[in-house]
Protein backbone atom coordinates (compact mmCIF):
# COMPACT_ATOMS: atom_id res chain seq x y z
CA UNK A 1 0.00 0.00 0.00
CA UNK A 2 1.49 3.44 -1.06
CA UNK A 3 -0.59 5.02 1.47
CA UNK A 4 1.71 2.98 4.11
CA UNK A 5 5.25 4.33 2.75
CA UNK A 6 5.13 7.60 4.94
CA UNK A 7 6.61 8.79 7.49
CA UNK A 8 3.74 10.89 8.65
CA UNK A 9 1.60 8.32 8.10
CA UNK A 10 2.44 5.58 10.03
CA UNK A 11 3.15 8.00 12.69
CA UNK A 12 -0.81 9.10 12.84
CA UNK A 13 -1.86 5.05 12.63
CA UNK A 14 0.67 4.91 15.43
CA UNK A 15 -1.43 8.01 17.21
CA UNK A 16 -4.39 6.26 16.75
CA UNK A 17 -3.77 2.84 17.90
CA UNK A 18 -3.04 4.93 21.12
CA UNK A 19 -5.78 6.88 21.17
CA UNK A 20 -8.23 3.72 20.56
CA UNK A 21 -6.64 1.80 23.89
CA UNK A 22 -6.90 5.07 26.13
CA UNK A 23 -10.52 5.43 24.79
CA UNK A 24 -11.63 1.51 24.61
CA UNK A 25 -10.55 1.33 28.04
CA UNK A 26 -11.93 4.94 30.08
CA UNK A 27 -14.58 5.32 27.43
CA UNK A 28 -16.19 2.40 28.54
CA UNK A 29 -16.25 3.68 32.12
CA UNK A 30 -18.05 6.32 30.32
CA UNK A 31 -20.69 4.59 28.75
CA UNK A 32 -21.36 2.56 31.47
CA UNK A 33 -21.23 5.07 34.18
CA UNK A 34 -23.42 7.79 31.85
CA UNK A 35 -20.92 10.53 32.79
CA UNK A 36 -20.61 11.62 28.78
CA UNK A 37 -21.89 15.19 29.65
CA UNK A 38 -19.13 15.66 31.93
CA UNK A 39 -16.72 14.27 29.48
CA UNK A 40 -17.60 16.24 27.26
CA UNK A 41 -17.34 19.42 29.43
CA UNK A 42 -13.90 18.33 30.99
CA UNK A 43 -12.68 18.19 27.34
CA UNK A 44 -13.44 21.68 25.76
CA UNK A 45 -12.08 22.75 28.91
CA UNK A 46 -8.56 21.63 27.47
CA UNK A 47 -8.95 24.54 25.43
CA UNK A 48 -8.57 26.57 28.18
CA UNK A 49 -4.76 24.72 29.19
CA UNK A 50 -4.06 25.12 25.60
CA UNK A 51 -4.81 28.60 25.81
CA UNK A 52 -2.76 28.74 28.72
CA UNK A 53 0.36 27.02 27.18
CA UNK A 54 0.52 29.61 23.83
CA UNK A 55 0.63 32.60 26.65
CA UNK A 56 3.04 30.78 28.80
CA UNK A 57 4.96 29.85 26.10
CA UNK A 58 4.98 26.08 26.68
CA UNK A 59 3.63 23.04 24.81
CA UNK A 60 -0.14 23.21 24.85
CA UNK A 61 -0.24 19.70 24.97
CA UNK A 62 1.34 19.83 28.30
CA UNK A 63 -0.52 23.19 29.35
CA UNK A 64 -3.90 21.20 28.14
CA UNK A 65 -2.80 17.95 30.65
CA UNK A 66 -2.69 20.19 33.36
CA UNK A 67 -5.78 22.73 32.84
CA UNK A 68 -7.89 19.29 32.08
CA UNK A 69 -6.53 17.37 35.23
CA UNK A 70 -7.63 20.45 37.35
CA UNK A 71 -11.08 20.92 35.59
CA UNK A 72 -11.58 16.96 36.67
CA UNK A 73 -10.98 17.50 39.60
CA UNK A 74 -13.34 20.61 39.97
CA UNK A 75 -16.16 19.08 38.37
CA UNK A 76 -16.05 16.06 40.33
CA UNK A 77 -16.13 18.31 43.65
CA UNK A 78 -19.24 19.99 42.10
CA UNK A 79 -20.68 16.89 41.39
CA UNK A 80 -19.91 15.59 45.21
CA UNK A 81 -21.18 18.72 46.81
CA UNK A 82 -23.97 19.68 44.42
CA UNK A 83 -26.43 16.45 43.68
CA UNK A 84 -28.99 19.30 42.22
CA UNK A 85 -27.51 21.31 40.38
CA UNK A 86 -24.93 19.46 39.02
CA UNK A 87 -25.23 19.46 35.32
CA UNK A 88 -25.67 23.47 35.07
CA UNK A 89 -22.88 23.85 37.48
CA UNK A 90 -21.02 22.00 34.87
CA UNK A 91 -22.02 23.16 31.55
CA UNK A 92 -21.14 26.43 33.14
CA UNK A 93 -17.46 25.10 33.55
CA UNK A 94 -17.81 24.02 30.50
CA UNK A 95 -18.08 27.57 28.84
CA UNK A 96 -15.58 29.60 31.03
CA UNK A 97 -12.67 26.97 30.29
CA UNK A 98 -13.38 27.49 26.36
CA UNK A 99 -13.87 31.08 27.27
CA UNK A 100 -10.41 31.53 29.22
CA UNK A 101 -8.60 29.58 26.55
CA UNK A 102 -9.97 32.06 23.64
CA UNK A 103 -9.27 35.10 26.02
CA UNK A 104 -5.41 33.99 26.44
CA UNK A 105 -4.84 33.38 22.91
CA UNK A 106 -5.49 36.84 22.30
CA UNK A 107 -3.53 37.43 24.97
CA UNK A 108 -0.35 35.42 23.23
CA UNK A 109 2.15 37.16 21.14
CA UNK A 110 2.85 35.57 18.22
CA UNK A 111 1.47 33.38 15.42
CA UNK A 112 -1.21 30.95 16.96
CA UNK A 113 -2.48 29.76 13.55
CA UNK A 114 -2.33 26.25 14.22
CA UNK A 115 -5.33 26.41 16.83
CA UNK A 116 -7.75 24.79 15.02
CA UNK A 117 -5.45 21.56 15.07
CA UNK A 118 -6.26 21.14 18.67
CA UNK A 119 -9.78 22.27 18.00
CA UNK A 120 -10.31 19.65 15.21
CA UNK A 121 -7.60 17.50 15.20
CA UNK A 122 -4.82 17.07 12.85
CA UNK A 123 -3.42 13.05 13.08
CA UNK A 124 -1.08 13.82 10.38
CA UNK A 125 1.06 16.44 12.12
CA UNK A 126 1.71 14.86 15.27
CA UNK A 127 5.31 15.62 16.87
CA UNK A 128 7.77 12.80 17.87
CA UNK A 129 7.96 14.34 21.16
CA UNK A 130 4.08 14.32 21.73
CA UNK A 131 3.97 10.66 20.21
CA UNK A 132 6.02 10.33 23.42
CA UNK A 133 3.15 12.26 26.07
CA UNK A 134 0.72 10.11 24.61
CA UNK A 135 2.59 6.88 25.10
CA UNK A 136 3.49 7.68 28.52
CA UNK A 137 -0.74 8.60 29.35
CA UNK A 138 -1.93 5.83 27.92
CA UNK A 139 0.60 3.16 30.11
CA UNK A 140 -0.75 5.65 33.00
CA UNK A 141 -3.92 5.39 32.38
CA UNK A 142 -3.49 0.99 31.76
CA UNK A 143 -1.61 1.30 35.38
CA UNK A 144 -4.40 2.96 36.95
CA UNK A 145 -7.47 0.99 35.39
CA UNK A 146 -5.33 -2.47 36.44
CA UNK A 147 -4.89 -1.38 39.91
CA UNK A 148 -8.37 0.12 40.51
CA UNK A 149 -10.99 -1.52 38.00
CA UNK A 150 -12.83 -3.38 40.68
CA UNK A 151 -13.66 -0.28 42.74
CA UNK A 152 -14.02 2.09 39.42
CA UNK A 153 -16.84 -0.93 38.36
CA UNK A 154 -18.86 -0.76 41.90
CA UNK A 155 -18.66 2.85 42.37
CA UNK A 156 -19.99 2.71 38.66
CA UNK A 157 -22.78 -0.03 39.56
CA UNK A 158 -24.63 1.07 42.18
CA UNK A 159 -22.64 4.42 43.77
CA UNK A 160 -24.80 4.15 47.42
CA UNK A 161 -23.96 0.30 48.09
CA UNK A 162 -20.49 1.23 47.49
CA UNK A 163 -20.51 4.09 49.76
CA UNK A 164 -22.26 1.61 52.66
CA UNK A 165 -19.80 -0.87 52.53
CA UNK A 166 -17.10 1.83 53.19
CA UNK A 167 -15.55 2.46 49.48
CA UNK A 168 -14.50 6.39 49.22
CA UNK A 169 -16.90 6.99 46.09
CA UNK A 170 -15.62 10.78 45.89
CA UNK A 171 -12.01 9.36 45.41
CA UNK A 172 -12.75 6.96 43.28
CA UNK A 173 -14.87 8.95 41.18
CA UNK A 174 -12.34 12.09 41.02
CA UNK A 175 -9.72 9.22 40.04
CA UNK A 176 -11.76 8.66 37.60
CA UNK A 177 -12.51 11.85 35.70
CA UNK A 178 -8.71 12.41 36.50
CA UNK A 179 -8.57 9.65 33.85
CA UNK A 180 -11.28 11.08 31.37
CA UNK A 181 -9.11 14.39 31.51
CA UNK A 182 -5.70 12.34 30.36
CA UNK A 183 -7.62 10.34 28.24
CA UNK A 184 -8.91 13.58 26.51
CA UNK A 185 -5.24 15.13 26.02
CA UNK A 186 -4.41 11.74 24.29
CA UNK A 187 -7.18 12.21 21.66
CA UNK A 188 -6.95 15.63 21.19
CA UNK A 189 -4.23 15.27 18.67
CA UNK A 190 -6.07 12.92 16.95
CA UNK A 191 -9.63 14.16 16.07
CA UNK A 192 -9.98 17.85 18.64
CA UNK A 193 -11.66 18.92 21.41
CA UNK A 194 -14.97 19.41 19.87
CA UNK A 195 -15.25 15.77 18.47
CA UNK A 196 -13.56 14.36 21.40
CA UNK A 197 -16.92 13.14 22.92
CA UNK A 198 -17.81 11.14 20.16
CA UNK A 199 -14.67 8.77 19.56
CA UNK A 200 -14.66 8.66 23.43
CA UNK A 201 -18.44 6.91 23.35
CA UNK A 202 -19.06 5.35 20.30
CA UNK A 203 -16.94 2.48 20.66
CA UNK A 204 -18.09 1.66 23.49
CA UNK A 205 -21.56 2.14 23.30
CA UNK A 206 -21.30 -0.16 20.47
CA UNK A 207 -19.08 -3.24 21.96
CA UNK A 208 -22.05 -2.84 24.83
CA UNK A 209 -24.32 -4.29 22.56
CA UNK A 210 -22.40 -7.37 21.77
CA UNK A 211 -20.42 -7.96 25.12
CA UNK A 212 -21.01 -9.20 28.23
CA UNK A 213 -18.63 -8.23 30.49
CA UNK A 214 -16.15 -5.51 30.92
CA UNK A 215 -13.00 -6.81 30.00
CA UNK A 216 -14.36 -7.44 26.70
CA UNK A 217 -16.48 -4.62 26.15
CA UNK A 218 -12.90 -2.59 26.34
CA UNK A 219 -11.43 -5.08 24.26
CA UNK A 220 -13.93 -4.50 21.69
CA UNK A 221 -13.60 -0.87 22.09
CA UNK A 222 -10.48 -0.83 21.62
CA UNK A 223 -10.90 -2.84 18.28
CA UNK A 224 -13.05 -0.55 16.91
CA UNK A 225 -11.43 2.61 17.96
CA UNK A 226 -8.35 1.20 15.90
CA UNK A 227 -10.89 0.24 12.94
CA UNK A 228 -12.27 3.68 12.83
CA UNK A 229 -8.82 6.13 13.18
CA UNK A 230 -6.98 3.39 10.83
CA UNK A 231 -10.07 3.58 8.48
CA UNK A 232 -10.92 7.37 8.43
CA UNK A 233 -7.51 7.63 8.36
CA UNK A 234 -7.11 6.32 4.83
CA UNK A 235 -10.90 7.71 3.63
CA UNK A 236 -9.09 11.12 4.63
CA UNK A 237 -6.13 10.33 2.50
CA UNK A 238 -7.87 9.05 -0.06
CA UNK A 239 -10.40 11.87 -0.40
CA UNK A 240 -8.68 14.88 0.49
CA UNK A 241 -10.91 15.34 3.58
CA UNK A 242 -9.71 16.23 7.40
CA UNK A 243 -8.41 13.38 9.28
CA UNK A 244 -10.79 14.16 12.15
CA UNK A 245 -13.69 14.66 11.07
CA UNK A 246 -13.90 11.77 8.67
CA UNK A 247 -12.76 9.87 11.77
CA UNK A 248 -16.00 10.79 13.59
CA UNK A 249 -17.91 10.47 10.53
CA UNK A 250 -17.05 6.85 9.50
CA UNK A 251 -17.37 6.13 13.82
CA UNK A 252 -20.53 7.80 13.56
CA UNK A 253 -21.55 5.67 10.78
CA UNK A 254 -20.49 2.51 12.18
CA UNK A 255 -22.49 3.41 15.01
CA UNK A 256 -26.19 4.09 12.71
CA UNK A 257 -25.04 0.60 11.68
CA UNK A 258 -24.86 -1.41 14.68
CA UNK A 259 -28.06 0.31 15.69
CA UNK A 260 -29.60 -1.02 12.81
CA UNK A 261 -27.97 -4.66 13.22
CA UNK A 262 -29.47 -4.69 16.80
CA UNK A 263 -32.94 -3.64 15.66
CA UNK A 264 -33.15 -6.42 13.25
CA UNK A 265 -31.59 -9.08 15.21
CA UNK A 266 -33.78 -7.51 17.88
CA UNK A 267 -37.04 -8.49 16.18
CA UNK A 268 -36.15 -11.88 14.35
CA UNK A 269 -35.39 -12.94 18.41
CA UNK A 270 -38.79 -11.40 18.94
CA UNK A 271 -40.66 -12.84 16.32
CA UNK A 272 -39.25 -16.04 17.31
CA UNK A 273 -40.00 -15.87 20.37
CA UNK A 274 -43.78 -15.17 19.20
CA UNK A 275 -43.73 -18.67 17.19
CA UNK A 276 -42.99 -20.67 19.75
CA UNK B 1 -28.82 -6.22 77.99
CA UNK B 2 -26.29 -3.80 76.23
CA UNK B 3 -24.59 -6.85 75.05
CA UNK B 4 -27.22 -8.15 73.17
CA UNK B 5 -28.68 -4.50 71.65
CA UNK B 6 -27.14 -4.41 67.96
CA UNK B 7 -28.77 -0.92 67.08
CA UNK B 8 -30.12 1.37 69.81
CA UNK B 9 -31.78 5.24 68.33
CA UNK B 10 -31.43 7.70 70.99
CA UNK B 11 -33.95 11.13 70.73
CA UNK B 12 -33.41 10.72 66.51
CA UNK B 13 -34.12 14.24 64.56
CA UNK B 14 -33.70 14.26 60.64
CA UNK B 15 -34.55 16.77 58.84
CA UNK B 16 -34.11 16.54 54.82
CA UNK B 17 -33.58 20.04 52.76
CA UNK B 18 -34.49 21.84 55.77
CA UNK B 19 -37.92 19.66 55.90
CA UNK B 20 -38.41 17.50 59.38
CA UNK B 21 -38.35 14.02 58.08
CA UNK B 22 -37.73 12.04 61.32
CA UNK B 23 -38.89 13.72 64.77
CA UNK B 24 -37.76 11.99 68.13
CA UNK B 25 -37.19 8.48 66.57
CA UNK B 26 -36.37 5.78 69.73
CA UNK B 27 -35.96 2.13 68.74
CA UNK B 28 -33.93 -0.64 69.98
CA UNK B 29 -33.13 -3.58 68.50
CA UNK B 30 -32.10 -6.90 69.50
CA UNK B 31 -29.98 -9.72 68.63
CA UNK B 32 -32.06 -12.16 66.40
CA UNK B 33 -34.99 -8.99 66.33
CA UNK B 34 -36.76 -9.70 62.58
CA UNK B 35 -38.18 -6.18 62.75
CA UNK B 36 -40.86 -4.51 60.06
CA UNK B 37 -41.24 -0.88 59.53
CA UNK B 38 -44.56 -0.02 58.07
CA UNK B 39 -45.53 3.17 56.90
CA UNK B 40 -46.63 5.31 54.08
CA UNK B 41 -44.70 6.65 51.57
CA UNK B 42 -43.15 9.42 52.67
CA UNK B 43 -43.25 8.24 56.24
CA UNK B 44 -39.23 8.81 56.51
CA UNK B 45 -38.79 4.64 56.80
CA UNK B 46 -35.94 5.13 53.84
CA UNK B 47 -34.18 7.88 55.60
CA UNK B 48 -34.55 6.18 58.88
CA UNK B 49 -32.31 3.07 57.11
CA UNK B 50 -30.33 5.62 55.26
CA UNK B 51 -29.14 7.23 58.69
CA UNK B 52 -28.66 3.74 60.00
CA UNK B 53 -26.21 3.39 57.41
CA UNK B 54 -24.56 6.97 57.85
CA UNK B 55 -25.90 7.99 54.87
CA UNK B 56 -27.62 10.82 56.23
CA UNK B 57 -26.43 12.99 58.90
CA UNK B 58 -29.31 13.47 61.73
CA UNK B 59 -29.91 17.26 62.95
CA UNK B 60 -30.10 15.53 66.51
CA UNK B 61 -29.90 12.25 68.32
CA UNK B 62 -27.69 9.10 68.70
CA UNK B 63 -27.14 6.07 66.67
CA UNK B 64 -24.98 3.19 67.73
CA UNK B 65 -24.45 -0.04 66.51
CA UNK B 66 -23.37 -2.83 68.64
CA UNK B 67 -22.32 -0.51 70.95
CA UNK B 68 -20.01 1.69 68.73
CA UNK B 69 -20.88 5.00 66.51
CA UNK B 70 -22.07 4.60 62.78
CA UNK B 71 -18.73 5.11 61.49
CA UNK B 72 -17.34 2.70 63.17
CA UNK B 73 -19.53 -0.13 62.63
CA UNK B 74 -21.86 1.03 59.96
CA UNK B 75 -19.93 -2.02 58.15
CA UNK B 76 -21.58 -4.80 60.53
CA UNK B 77 -24.79 -4.15 58.47
CA UNK B 78 -25.62 -5.76 55.40
CA UNK B 79 -28.11 -3.02 53.48
CA UNK B 80 -30.59 -4.60 50.77
CA UNK B 81 -31.42 -1.38 48.69
CA UNK B 82 -34.75 -0.43 47.11
CA UNK B 83 -34.97 -1.80 44.03
CA UNK B 84 -32.50 0.13 42.30
CA UNK B 85 -33.36 0.17 38.38
CA UNK B 86 -29.97 -1.14 37.85
CA UNK B 87 -28.68 -0.29 33.28
CA UNK B 88 -30.11 -3.54 32.51
CA UNK B 89 -27.09 -3.12 29.51
CA UNK B 90 -24.45 -2.98 32.66
CA UNK B 91 -22.10 -5.73 31.59
CA UNK B 92 -21.45 -7.42 35.01
CA UNK B 93 -22.04 -11.02 36.29
CA UNK B 94 -23.68 -12.04 38.67
CA UNK B 95 -21.36 -13.50 40.98
CA UNK B 96 -19.31 -9.90 40.35
CA UNK B 97 -22.11 -8.33 41.84
CA UNK B 98 -22.03 -10.61 45.07
CA UNK B 99 -18.27 -10.40 45.50
CA UNK B 100 -18.66 -6.50 45.41
CA UNK B 101 -19.82 -7.15 48.90
CA UNK B 102 -16.28 -7.86 49.60
CA UNK B 103 -14.46 -5.27 47.78
CA UNK B 104 -13.99 -2.88 51.27
CA UNK B 105 -12.59 -5.73 53.12
CA UNK B 106 -10.54 -6.75 50.53
CA UNK B 107 -6.81 -7.04 50.99
CA UNK B 108 -4.50 -6.15 47.47
CA UNK B 109 -5.91 -6.35 43.97
CA UNK B 110 -7.30 -9.63 43.96
CA UNK B 111 -10.29 -11.46 45.35
CA UNK B 112 -9.14 -14.25 47.78
CA UNK B 113 -9.89 -17.93 47.83
CA UNK B 114 -11.60 -17.11 50.95
CA UNK B 115 -13.49 -14.34 49.24
CA UNK B 116 -14.83 -16.59 46.27
CA UNK B 117 -16.03 -19.28 48.53
CA UNK B 118 -17.76 -16.67 50.85
CA UNK B 119 -19.66 -15.73 47.28
CA UNK B 120 -20.27 -19.25 46.91
CA UNK B 121 -22.05 -20.18 49.92
CA UNK B 122 -23.97 -16.59 49.63
CA UNK B 123 -25.40 -17.33 46.74
CA UNK B 124 -26.20 -20.85 47.59
CA UNK B 125 -27.98 -19.67 50.82
CA UNK B 126 -30.44 -17.08 48.38
CA UNK B 127 -30.43 -19.93 46.28
CA UNK B 128 -29.14 -17.85 42.88
CA UNK B 129 -25.68 -20.54 42.75
CA UNK B 130 -27.26 -21.84 38.87
CA UNK B 131 -27.37 -18.38 37.65
CA UNK B 132 -23.91 -17.27 38.96
CA UNK B 133 -22.53 -16.73 35.22
CA UNK B 134 -25.37 -14.78 34.33
CA UNK B 135 -25.51 -11.23 33.43
CA UNK B 136 -27.31 -9.16 35.82
CA UNK B 137 -30.01 -7.52 33.49
CA UNK B 138 -30.79 -10.99 32.39
CA UNK B 139 -32.69 -12.25 36.29
CA UNK B 140 -36.12 -10.79 36.98
CA UNK B 141 -36.36 -8.62 39.67
CA UNK B 142 -36.87 -11.44 42.13
CA UNK B 143 -33.95 -12.93 40.92
CA UNK B 144 -32.32 -9.55 41.38
CA UNK B 145 -32.93 -9.15 44.59
CA UNK B 146 -32.00 -12.45 45.55
CA UNK B 147 -28.63 -11.20 44.36
CA UNK B 148 -28.65 -8.25 46.30
CA UNK B 149 -29.35 -9.84 49.48
CA UNK B 150 -26.15 -11.97 48.55
CA UNK B 151 -24.20 -9.12 48.04
CA UNK B 152 -25.33 -7.96 51.72
CA UNK B 153 -24.59 -11.14 53.52
CA UNK B 154 -21.26 -11.50 51.34
CA UNK B 155 -19.08 -9.37 54.13
CA UNK B 156 -20.25 -11.17 57.61
CA UNK B 157 -23.05 -8.53 58.69
CA UNK B 158 -24.82 -9.10 62.07
CA UNK B 159 -27.36 -7.19 60.83
CA UNK B 160 -29.45 -7.26 57.34
CA UNK B 161 -31.28 -3.90 56.78
CA UNK B 162 -33.74 -4.26 53.94
CA UNK B 163 -35.91 -1.39 51.95
CA UNK B 164 -38.39 -2.29 50.11
CA UNK B 165 -37.66 -5.54 49.20
CA UNK B 166 -40.28 -6.56 47.36
CA UNK B 167 -41.84 -3.72 45.88
CA UNK B 168 -41.12 -4.53 42.27
CA UNK B 169 -41.46 -8.11 42.92
CA UNK B 170 -44.64 -10.59 42.25
CA UNK B 171 -46.36 -12.01 44.43
CA UNK B 172 -45.09 -15.55 43.62
CA UNK B 173 -41.79 -14.29 44.52
CA UNK B 174 -42.71 -12.14 47.63
CA UNK B 175 -43.38 -15.37 49.10
CA UNK B 176 -40.84 -17.32 48.61
CA UNK B 177 -38.59 -14.41 49.43
CA UNK B 178 -39.96 -13.27 52.69
CA UNK B 179 -39.32 -16.93 53.38
CA UNK B 180 -35.93 -17.24 52.64
CA UNK B 181 -35.74 -13.81 54.88
CA UNK B 182 -37.64 -15.86 57.82
CA UNK B 183 -34.77 -18.64 57.46
CA UNK B 184 -32.10 -16.22 57.52
CA UNK B 185 -33.40 -14.42 60.85
CA UNK B 186 -32.80 -17.51 62.34
CA UNK B 187 -29.20 -16.62 62.52
CA UNK B 188 -28.54 -12.57 62.22
CA UNK B 189 -31.06 -9.76 62.97
CA UNK B 190 -33.04 -8.05 60.54
CA UNK B 191 -34.47 -5.12 59.94
CA UNK B 192 -36.83 -4.38 56.97
CA UNK B 193 -39.18 -1.46 55.86
CA UNK B 194 -41.85 -1.64 53.73
CA UNK B 195 -45.52 -0.45 52.95
CA UNK B 196 -46.99 -3.48 52.34
CA UNK B 197 -49.05 -4.70 55.58
CA UNK B 198 -50.29 -7.92 54.43
CA UNK B 199 -47.40 -9.28 53.64
CA UNK B 200 -44.50 -8.03 56.26
CA UNK B 201 -47.25 -8.85 59.23
CA UNK B 202 -47.17 -12.91 57.99
CA UNK B 203 -43.29 -13.40 58.82
CA UNK B 204 -41.79 -10.83 60.85
CA UNK B 205 -41.36 -10.87 64.83
CA UNK B 206 -41.76 -7.65 65.83
CA UNK B 207 -43.52 -4.27 63.71
CA UNK B 208 -42.95 -1.04 64.36
CA UNK B 209 -44.90 1.84 62.31
CA UNK B 210 -43.47 5.00 61.01
CA UNK B 211 -45.18 8.27 60.19
CA UNK B 212 -42.35 10.78 61.20
CA UNK B 213 -42.85 9.69 64.49
CA UNK B 214 -42.14 5.78 65.62
CA UNK B 215 -44.65 3.40 67.40
CA UNK B 216 -42.73 0.66 68.48
CA UNK B 217 -43.71 -1.33 71.30
CA UNK B 218 -41.19 -4.65 70.34
CA UNK B 219 -43.59 -7.01 69.49
CA UNK B 220 -45.92 -7.88 67.15
CA UNK B 221 -49.30 -6.63 67.53
CA UNK B 222 -50.73 -4.21 65.51
CA UNK B 223 -53.00 -1.96 67.28
CA UNK B 224 -55.83 0.54 66.00
CA UNK B 225 -53.52 3.50 67.02
CA UNK B 226 -50.40 2.30 65.32
CA UNK B 227 -52.02 1.93 62.37
CA UNK B 228 -54.22 4.74 62.36
CA UNK B 229 -51.28 7.04 63.40
CA UNK B 230 -49.33 5.01 60.35
CA UNK B 231 -51.53 5.68 58.04
CA UNK B 232 -53.98 8.93 58.54
CA UNK B 233 -56.98 6.31 57.26
CA UNK B 234 -59.91 5.08 58.60
CA UNK B 235 -59.33 1.34 60.08
CA UNK B 236 -61.92 -0.47 58.32
CA UNK B 237 -60.20 -0.46 54.90
CA UNK B 238 -57.02 -2.38 56.73
CA UNK B 239 -59.48 -4.62 58.84
CA UNK B 240 -60.63 -5.76 55.63
CA UNK B 241 -57.13 -6.89 54.86
CA UNK B 242 -56.65 -4.76 51.94
CA UNK B 243 -54.21 -1.34 53.05
CA UNK B 244 -54.67 1.00 50.45
CA UNK B 245 -51.14 1.00 49.79
CA UNK B 246 -50.67 -2.48 48.57
CA UNK B 247 -53.68 -2.67 45.67
CA UNK B 248 -50.91 -1.23 43.65
CA UNK B 249 -48.22 -3.97 43.25
CA UNK B 250 -45.92 -2.72 40.64
CA UNK B 251 -46.72 -5.67 38.32
CA UNK B 252 -45.70 -4.00 35.20
CA UNK B 253 -42.22 -3.55 36.33
CA UNK B 254 -41.01 -7.10 36.30
CA UNK B 255 -40.79 -9.13 33.44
Amino acid sequence: MEFLQYEFIRNALMVGFLVSIACGVVGTYVVIKRIAFISGSISHTAYGGIGLGYYLGINPMVGATFFTLFSALAMGEVSHRMKDREDTVIGIMWAIGMALGVIFVKLSPGYTADLMSYLFGSILTVPHNELILVLILDIIILLTVGLFHDQFTMVAFDEEFAQVIGISTRFYNGLLLCLIALTVVVMIRAVGIILVIALLTIPPSIAGQYTRSMGSMMGLSILLGAVFTTGGLYLSYLFDLPSGATIILLAGTGFLLSLLLKNITGKIAQEKRWDM
Amino acid sequence: MTAEEVIRIKNLYVSLAGTPVLEDINLTVYQGDFLGIIGPNGGGKSTLLRSILGLVKPDKGEISIAGGSVEKNHTLIGYVPQYAVFDRSFPIKVRDVVLMGRLAKRRGRFYSRQDYEQMERCLELVEMQELRNRPIGDLSGGERQRVLVARALVADPIILLLDEPTASVDSHFQATFYELLERLSKTMTIVLVSHDITAISTYVSTIACLNRTLHYQHNKELTVEMIEHGYNCPVELIAHGIPHRVLHAHDGVVG
